[in-house]
């Protein structure tokens, strides 16, 4: 029954939140400082992790693949295909739902315990519009972006250790990148990052939105949204490549 | 003027006002008392809207504002000034920001304007120009009140209401945060509802002063009356801190 509250009040929430700003232009700045905030805020994480994760795959690839009838430029292909795939878009927004949903949550719940919100509603703003509209639209904006930035990082980080720990030429490693590129792949890990960008920006809304009590249910409210983002995460991860490629 | 019929409101199935009729004039102070848990502050929010009643109406100058459509409602929102307890100031946003917010969503004033506005409120509740770049969380909870007071101003409302707004604060604070909640009812001609326990401020301002008990009306009248009450609860609650004294 508590499974069948939530998603009805959350699909209530979502329908106050989409609904016609009090002032565009009020709604445009808040948008952009959204962007920064929430999005380019999280570039250096998304360039060190990437970095990481390409580095990392590679390495462990190049130890794992010993057969002499495997081509060694597999290594660069294997670190394309699991950035371009999965790495960049799936994994990365699982870390970015701990990064960006635990900030929404704390964020409106410390609003909605400090009367902040009740103050909003009181002037005659809809302050589920005014305040989570132009996170939606931050994040779903900047996400492609996050997901371009980290498959690249990913490659270069791959070459950068592959190459400098001695697991892979850089000739071999470039040739792997260069092997049986398919485009769609880009073109579906960028709906899947829409898809997230979606979710990472509006169950954590919802949890901050509702919450009830003080800072300690702010925490737990933060908890809860993570950890529901993720799983949302999971399922759709899953529902997407059973539907997009097919 | 503000008049509340037949207000019942429950929450998990436990009545928390029940059956309150009450009138608030316009142009005065309206004191709501009572104790802690007694109601207050849920009545305040039911008669603002931000709880839903389960019976009853509440009419804003004739007009029903529990059968209003969301528009309706909206629009007299804008003549609505509120002052919470915390003082709920938007902690991302500097004191000159915070007041002149409904002017830069609701108002097609130019910046000028708008500039002058907020050092007009500002300066009305004594906030120095030297703060109006500052955060709330730069400021004493004192000043924090008294931006949130310019900030409920600063559209002209109709309406005043304060949640505790003495809460927290010194005695000399409350008395300024008094005058001025009193000062300002009378210049704008509104009416004022003023949520409190603080039986300091009900014998300064309190031109009208309503008592809950349990969340139903015990008594109604003004600070003379309250003095000369035969009501056992009220004079209880009036009085807490004599007999405390006098037991002593």
């Amino acid at each position: 029954m508590n499974f069948f509250f939530h998603v009805g009040r959350y699909f209530s929430f979502l329908a106050r939140v989409f609904s016609k700003p009090e002032r565009l232009k009020v709604f445009f700045r808040k948008t952009f400082q959204e962007i920064g905030n929430l999005g380019v805020n999280s570039v250096g994480l998304v360039i060190i992790m990437s970095i990481f994760m390409g580095a990392i795959i590679t390495l462990q690839m190049a130890y794992n693949l010993t057969s002499p009838f495997l081509p060694v430029f597999l290594i660069g292909l294997g670190n394309r295909e699991l950035l371009i795939l999965e790495f960049s878009s799936t994994i990365l927004s699982l870390l970015l739902a701990g990064k960006i949903g635990s900030n929404i949550t704390s964020e409106i719940g410390s609003m909605r315990v400090t009367e902040q919100i009740d103050s909003l509603e009181i002037m005659g703003i809809n302050s589920a519009e005014y305040l989570i509209f132009p996170k939606i639209i931050a994040v779903i904006f900047i996400f492609p972006f996050l997901y371009i930035l980290s498959v690249f990082f990913g490659l270069v980080g791959g070459l950068v250790i592959g190459t400098s720990f001695g697991a892979i030429s850089p000739t071999d490693y470039i040739n792997g990148l260069q092997h049986a590129f398919t485009p769609y792949y880009i073109s579906f890990s960028i709906i899947k990052m829409l898809f997230y960008a979606f979710l990472i920006s509006t169950i954590p809304s919802y949890y901050g939105y509702y919450v009830k009590g003080g800072a300690f249910d702010v925490g737990k409210a933060s908890m809860s949204a993570v950890v529901n983002t993720d799983i949302m995460i999971l399922i759709f991860d899953l529902i997407l490549t059973q539907l997009l490629f097919k | 003027m503000i008049k509340v019929e037949k207000l019942y409101k429950s929450f998990d199935n436990k009545a928390v006002l029940k059956n309150i009729s009450v009138g608030f004039e316009k142009g005065k102070t309206n004191l709501v008392i009572g104790r802690s848990g007694s109601g207050k502050t849920v009545l305040l929010k039911s008669i603002v809207g931000l709880f839903q009643v389960d019976s009853g109406n509440i009419y804003y100058d004739q007009r029903n504002f529990v059968t209003m459509k969301p528009e309706e409602k909206k629009n007299l929102r804008k003549e609505m000034g509120m002052v919470f307890q915390g003082g709920a100031l938007f902690d991302s946003l500097t004191v000159e920001q915070n007041v002149g917010f409904p002017l830069e969503l609701f108002t097609k004033k130019t910046k000028l304007e708008k500039s002058k506005r907020v050092s007009f409120c500002l300066d009305r509740v004594n906030i120095k120009p030297e703060f109006f770049k500052s955060f709330p969380s730069e400021i004493s909870g004192g000043m924090q009140k008294r931006v949130a007071i310019a900030r409920a101003i600063v559209l002209e409302p109709h309406y005043l209401f304060c949640d505790e707004p003495n809460s927290g604060l010194d005695p000399e604070t409350s008395l300024v945060i008094d005058n001025l909640i009193h000062e300002i009812t009378i210049d704008l001609d509104i009416t004022t509802i003023i949520n409190t326990h603080d039986m300091n401020s009900v014998m300064r301002i309190g031109d009208k002063i309503i008592f809950i008990r349990d969340g139903q009306l015990q008594w109604e009248g003004t600070k003379n009356e309250i003095m000369k009450t035969e009501d056992k609860n009220l004079q209880h609650f009036v009085f807490a801190n004599n007999l405390y004294f006098r037991n002593k």
